[in-house]
């Protein structure tokens, strides 16, 4: 995060006060032109264009000729067969090594990688694979996730090294990889579906789409941040272009190389689920399969070990990341040879015993109980409760009360009231050129024909981020403040930030019945822990040394937290109201699984039917939407979203 | 220049790594299947429990008696098909009749083959749950349903009364209904058939009344007893267009579709496949088993097996 959104503030304040009265004078003044002018209501016919017919038109080509057309046998086709050799290859590997080469492996990378904690973690993690019944499907989702991102991280590597050296590509790159990181990962998959059809190629150039952005990003930005002085150090050597990159440049940037690895993973491990919906197969379709069947406890028990997969491979490429800057300690050729040695002599161990399957009677069936226990608590907790009502009471009140009103009223404004509002908003946290993208992300909804359902969206991410920001910011603050509550809550929030949402679908149905407000409940659980940790990080930043004047002025703890504090963690808190938000539109598509309607539904409606018009014309509107919300609450500088 | 470089490296791998010329785009099995160097059949699984149930039998015949092994992946109808002609799965157990999907492929592409019928004749319709039912007879004909839109409101519905839809997947012609019969109904969709069980079942646990479209068979009901509402009676035709439909769903035959590689070439699973046809209640057995008592399909299909040879020991090849 870089301060240069800070210095900004303190330009001179009449300034500031008149940019306002200009805004706000503008607004006025088109307002009334618009009442003269244009009308009420919602997006007129006349300035819609309807895709369905082009649309459709495309997608039966598509399915006509991809058995036949040069485009697919020898562009398509090849990449398709390279996806499905090489997931192969490493799931064969995988499968040879047996349970115990695998383990042993897991173990030992990790103590070269990241030292004996993480090791260990790494194993356990495995053990536990294993222990609820799930180390085939574990192994197939491992090797699609290795395929997946090492393309992502060798894409994003190659886009970011040509967007660090030259400044014309970094700006031209900037909106394709925010496009692709506000993309609703369902919005595509049906595209990618009709290329490639159902099954692995399309599931990991879904992943791919979705896990190379941080690493082009973060690849662009270590090139970028390189010392002047080394690298006019090297110039004055006499190094060339090319061996500045490869000495100076390149391994300056290690730091940012390794986080934007960890990124990718992080993505592409939360696409493996999704990707299910379109047979990636592994532990995502079991989850997905249980999910059919209503059995909670069965998806919770291929969900667990996703989590688990993600909370090691984090800490491990994390510490890895510390490591780095470190001097290289001795004998690491000789602590790596030891380390295949023994993870070898393990695999074998493993195919002499004929053990290379986890065995069946070492299996743990946590399902029963968990089910149990889920069928306890909506049981008791749906209506009745006394004094606070139910859930389903909460839900109703939640819906009638919040995302009705916010609902019909954005649907009942004018729709040029709608882009004018968008406008003032953007142009008062932004600059001109944000407040256009904004406006015209919105037209591009009304164009497509998808302004009612937008809106609708648009109401439940609202009332969604309004929840998540208010219990998100007070955790944060009260983590910050509690060094005891912050361990207890970490492991809180990795399971919430990697579990499957389709794991808590049904608990949340069970509890807030079918509709919206369930759709809220579960977008609120993902995006709260981004926004718990941001404002917990933001809050940390703040100096010690003002913190300290303050007391000895007397301020009591209260006055400090809002005189001090809060405005001091600033930027943290919007950049956590700009995560929030990107977030909870992520989920909206799972909440139109739940009832939540609108655009999330026409996504999944579009490719549950094939139906390409449909499906590609809510995606493209929940793009718009996300990056008109991005804009609206993205604070000034860009430079608060590298990550 | 060097983007040229890595573009023809690239495009190298490519080749290399695939075997040089056109790559058929018809013939791509899943990189997890055969891994164990047997013969092996994927079948593709919609999301309802009953799709699982004809799935779970096959595939556990399959296993244990003719030494196949097999690969499941859950698609939704209409992508399965497009599977189905690329070769991605084997076979589809339960079609509930895609007319364009089937002129398509069938006909026209010729990609696809029918397997014949399942034996399960499946029937959509409204459905009010017996306890209300039972107090209310009235209810069950929808000439009197706008009598009970008030009783039947929730929060989502909007003031009016809630027809409570499933999956975006399914074929439905509901929001034709309630506008063509004049319904003070607001079609609710829950958006995948797991959100509507579960709300199902909540509903009955508080007794309280409810109206959904559901269809048949299904284990659901062995849980929730539950009525159909009487529709206007559906005719031949009368479903054409979509949007004039006011007439109740037809009773369909399920049916079975091979791709057409596998039906021809794929011995003995094919005609497995092919033989594979049971009844409603064999059917609604297996699914109990899975959806209620939470056993793995596996086990299910395994205790169902056990008890039924003289069923099964008709589909196997001779």
């Amino acid at each position: 995060m870089s301060t240069t959104a800070v210095a900004r503030v303190p330009l001179s304040d009449t300034l500031a006060r008149y940019r306002t009265a200009l805004v706000a004078g503008a607004a006025l003044v088109a307002l009334l032109l618009g009442i003269l002018f244009l009308g009420g209501g919602t997006w007129p016919a006349r300035l819609a264009v309807d895709l369905s017919g082009p649309l459709g038109d495309a997608s039966d080509w598509i399915i006509d000729n991809r058995d036949s057309h040069p485009l697919f046998l020898y562009f398509f086709g090849h990449i398709s067969n390279a996806v499905v050799l090489s997931v192969r290859a490493v799931y064969l590997v995988l499968l040879a090594a047996g349970w115990a080469g695998v383990t042993a492996a897991a173990g030992l990378v990790a103590w070269r990688l990241a030292g004996i904690r993480p090791a260990l973690t790494a194993v356990a993690a495995f053990a536990v694979c294993g222990l609820l019944g799930m180390w085939v499907p574990t192994m197939q989702t491992l090797a699609l996730m290795t395929v997946a991102v090492t393309a992502s991280v060798l894409l994003g590597a190659a886009l970011g090294l040509a967007a660090g050296l030259s400044d014309r590509l970094h700006r031209a790159l900037r909106p394709v990889l925010d496009t692709m990181q506000v993309l609703p990962a369902f919005a595509y998959l049906l595209p990618v579906v009709l290329v490639f059809g159902i099954g692995v190629p399309a599931a990991v150039l879904a992943t791919v789409v979705y896990a190379a952005p941080p690493m082009a990003r973060l690849t662009a930005l270590g090139l970028r941040g390189a010392d002047a002085g080394v690298m006019e150090a090297a110039a004055s050597l006499g190094a060339t272009g090319r061996q500045r990159l490869l000495t100076a440049r390149l391994p300056l940037a290690r730091k940012e190389l390794l986080l934007g690895v960890n990124q990718s993973i992080m993505m592409a491990l939360s696409m493996a689920v999704i990707a299910s919906v379109i047979g990636a197969g592994g532990l995502g379709d079991r989850v997905y399969q249980a999910l059919a069947s209503v059995d909670v406890g069965a998806a919770l028990a291929a969900g667990v070990p996703v989590v688990l997969l993600a909370v090691v491979l984090d800490r491990v490429t994390a510490a890895a990341g510390e490591r780095i800057g470190a001097a290289p300690s001795r004998g690491t050729a000789l602590g790596w040879a030891v380390a295949a040695a023994v993870a070898t002599a393990f695999a074998l161990v493993g195919r002499h015993t004929g053990r290379l399957l986890w065995p069946d009677a070492w299996t743990v069936d946590i399902a029963a109980s968990v089910n149990r226990a889920v069928d306890w608590m909506t049981a008791h907790l749906y209506s009745g409760v006394p004094v606070v009502g139910g859930t389903a009471d909460w839900a109703a009140r939640f819906t009638g009360w919040v995302l009705d009103p916010v609902r019909d009223g954005l649907q009942w404004l004018p729709w040029w009231t709608v882009l004018l509002l968008v406008a003032v908003l953007a142009q008062l946290v932004g600059t001109w050129r944000t407040a256009l993208t904004a406006v015209l992300a919105m037209a591009v909804i009304g164009v497509l024909g998808a302004w009612e359902p937008a809106l609708d969206t648009l109401s439940q991410v609202l009332a969604a981020v309004a929840v998540t920001l208010l219990a998100g910011v007070a955790i944060g603050v009260a983590a910050a403040r509690g060094p005891r509550l912050e361990r207890l809550l970490r492991p809180v929030l990795d399971v919430f930030q990697t579990m499957p949402q389709f794991v808590y679908l049904i608990p949340v149905v069970a509890l807030f019945g079918v509709g919206r407000a369930p759709a809220a409940a579960a977008a609120v659980v993902y995006a709260l822990p981004a926004v718990v940790r941001i404002t917990t990080q933001g809050m940390r930043a703040v100096d010690p040394v003002v913190l300290e004047s303050s007391r000895s002025l007397g301020a009591t703890g209260w006055q400090q937290l809002r005189q001090v504090q809060l405005p001091l963690a600033r930027p943290a808190l919007l950049l956590a109201v700009n995560q929030g938000v990107v977030l909870v539109l992520a989920v909206v598509i799972i909440g139109g699984m739940v009832g939540g309607g609108a655009l999330g539904y026409l996504v999944v409606f579009g490719l549950a039917q094939g139906d390409l018009a449909t499906g590609l014309v809510a995606g493209v509107a929940i793009v718009c939407l996300g990056l008109m919300l991005d804009r609206v609450t993205q604070p000034a500088g860009k430079e608060t979203r590298n990550a | 220049m060097r983007s040229r470089t890595i573009a023809a490296a690239a495009a190298f791998g490519l080749l290399t790594l695939t075997g040089c010329g056109a790559a058929d785009m018809t013939k791509q099995a899943s990189p997890y299947a055969d891994a164990h160097g047997a013969k092996t059949v994927t079948l593709s699984v919609q999301s309802w429990v009953g799709a699982q149930a004809n799935a779970a039998v096959a595939r556990y015949l399959l296993e244990h008696e003719l030494g196949y092994r097999v690969d499941t992946v859950q698609i939704d109808e209409v992508p399965a098909w497009d599977a189905l002609s690329q070769g991605r799965v084997d076979a589809i157990l339960e079609d509930w009749g895609h007319p364009e999907q089937e002129q398509r492929y069938v006909a026209d592409k010729k990609t696809i083959a029918p397997g014949g019928e399942l034996g399960v004749t499946g029937h959509i319709g409204w459905f009010v749950p017996k306890y209300f039912a039972d107090t209310n007879p009235d209810v069950t004909d929808w000439k009197n349903l706008n009598k009970y839109a008030d009783r039947l409101r929730t929060a989502e519905s909007g003031g009016k009364g809630q027809l409570l839809d499933g999956s975006p997947s399914y074929v439905t012609n509901d929001r034709a209904l309630v506008k063509n019969l004049d319904l003070d109904y607001q079609v609710v969709f829950s958006g995948s058939e797991a959100a509507q069980i579960t709300q199902i079942k909540q509903f009955a646990k508080k007794k309280k009344p409810f109206l959904t479209y559901w269809y048949k068979p299904q284990w659901l009901f062995e849980q929730v007893p539950m009525t159909e509402v009487k529709l206007p009676a559906y005719e031949e035709g009368c479903d054409a267009e979509p949007e004039k439909v006011a007439c109740a769903y037809p009773h369909t035959p399920l049916r079975k579709f091979l791709n057409a590689r596998f039906a021809d070439a794929g011995g003995r699973a094919a005609e497995f496949l092919k033989n594979f046809r049971w009844t409603t209640r064999a059917q609604n057995e297996v699914a109990l088993m899975i959806a209620d008592q939470k056993l793995a399909p596996e086990q299910a299909a395994e205790r169902w097996v056990k008890k039924n040879e003289s069923t099964w020991r008709a589909w196997l090849p001779k």
